[in-house]
């Protein structure tokens, strides 16, 4: 599990599939599928979400998790990653790996015997999190092709949203991108999911919700702007607030993929139609199926 | 005034290189192979398919797989002249390779091949674009040789 683009769409309905039995199991006695069974859990990062809803999969499954902490390990005496790699792929059945290098778990795969999750490698893929996203929609909406789905914020920057778009594109969603001008989502993307998918998502910079089945936000990287101010104001004109959402179908689901800072304000956790806390807890059984399958096969 | 350039008798002739191209590809061959023998590089030469080409002529060289590939990379258009006994052996174009493994360097300094002992591989993508098999950036051939 390195890469969304690694997975055919077979693959994916099976990862969705399997999430569905995991969410079964989180009602009854605590499960022992993966019991015996020892993972890692390498964050190189800061995580909240990813790292947390990882141990409690690998613990629903009845699995031992070992926590990798890089401030306290021979990292910080200077050892590479793929040395750490090799010696930890002796210790445990699968690992789980969050790198602020674009294609840490490329390589962490090619190098270890064992299953290597991607638990985000930098600005490229955090496959996790767009199956979860792909779990969500379909758990909430029952389908997932022919939905109205919007993809709103900074798309040029935002990695969840260009896996996410691959994804809904395979499944043959009908996708709105709405980000300020300067922040549309890069064309290689576009004519990627163009060739393989064939669809042609629309582009806009008009903040308008209505008709879509779902909306889902992202925050505006304001590290990546040499002016906080032109952030604050792009910020402000996509904000998702109750007077955006007047226009908004009744029964849109708005997702985010967390943490969100001002771009969905506090009053609209409140709205029936924020799903976000509800698809943050699928991280669990969707990273039950994950790690089931990646060691069970 | 017309130029006369040696024939060869052992070696290798590129041609229909794209007009531009032939001091890189000279370049790329200097560091494959030691031109300690007669080379010579033909700027702008008149072309009937595009107009103007760059050639690339080496006495005593035969170019190996990575060697070809880059060179695909460089100019697709490319062809390669295999010389013996001063009469051409052999002729074919280049092609451009569905991987590139080794022997490029990725442009993305975030890419973990740029910060570990790790071998690039790039994937060709379409339209003379390849992909970082491990940050899955999308780069030009251009940009990458």
């Amino acid at each position: 599990m390195v890469s969304i683009r690694d997975l055919e769409k077979k693959e994916i309905e099976s990862y969705l599939a399997e999430a569905a039995k995991m969410e079964k199991l989180l009602n009854r006695p605590k499960s022992e599928l993966l019991k015996g069974k020892v993972i890692a859990s390498m964050f190189f990062e800061p995580s909240t979400r990813t790292n947390m809803s990882f141990q409690a999969a690998a613990k629903r499954l009845g699995a031992k998790i070992m926590t990798f902490y890089p401030g306290t390990s021979s990292t910080a005496k200077g050892e590479t990653l793929g040395d750490t790699i090799r010696m930890i792929d002796g210790y445990v059945d699968a690992i789980v790996l969050r790198h602020p290098s674009e294609g840490a778990a490329r390589f962490a795969s090619d190098l270890a015997l064992h299953p290597v999750i991607n638990a985000g490698d930098g600005g490229n893929q955090h496959p996790t999190q767009t199956l979860l996203d792909l779990y969500t929609i379909k758990k909430l909406k029952g389908k997932i092709s022919g939905l109205k789905v919007a993809l709103l914020g900074d798309l040029k920057h935002a990695r969840t949203m260009r896996s996410l778009l691959f994804g809904l594109a395979m499944f043959g969603a009908k996708v709105t991108l709405i980000s300020p001008p300067a922040l549309r989502m890069d064309e290689d993307v576009l004519a990627e999911v163009k060739e393989k998918f064939g669809a042609i998502p629309k582009q806009t910079s008009e903040m308008s919700l209505a008709g879509f089945d779902v909306l889902y936000v992202c925050r505006i990287q304001k590290e990546r702007f040499s002016d906080p101010m032109e952030a604050e104001r792009m910020q402000k004109d996509f904000r998702v607030d109750l007077e955006a959402l007047k226009s908004a179908n009744k029964n849109l689901a708005i997702l985010h993929p967390l943490p969100k800072v001002d771009e969905i304000p506090p009053e609209v956790d409140f709205d029936p139609r924020a799903k976000y806390f509800e698809q943050a807890k699928n991280g669990v059984p969707v990273r039950m199926a994950v790690l089931y399958k990646a060691i069970k096969g | 005034m017309p130029l006369n350039v040696q024939k060869l008798q052992e070696g290798t002739v590129i041609d229909h290189l794209a007009a531009g191209t032939g001091s890189r590809v000279l370049s790329l061959l200097s560091m494959s192979y030691p031109i300690s023998k007669v080379a010579a590089l033909i700027l702008n030469a008149k072309s009937k398919k595009s107009g103007r080409k760059d050639i690339v002529k080496i006495e005593g060289v035969f170019l190996d797989e990575k060697t070809t590939n880059q060179i695909a990379l460089i100019s697709p258009s490319a062809t390669i002249n295999i010389i013996r006994k001063g009469k051409v052996e052999s002729k074919r174009q280049v092609e451009m390779p569905k991987t590139v493994p080794g022997v490029l360097a990725c442009p993305n300094q975030k890419c973990i091949t740029n910060l570990e002992r790790a071998k690039t591989t790039f994937l060709l993508a379409g339209k003379g674009q390849l992909r970082c098999r491990h940050c899955e950036r999308l780069f030009s051939a251009d940009e990458l040789v």
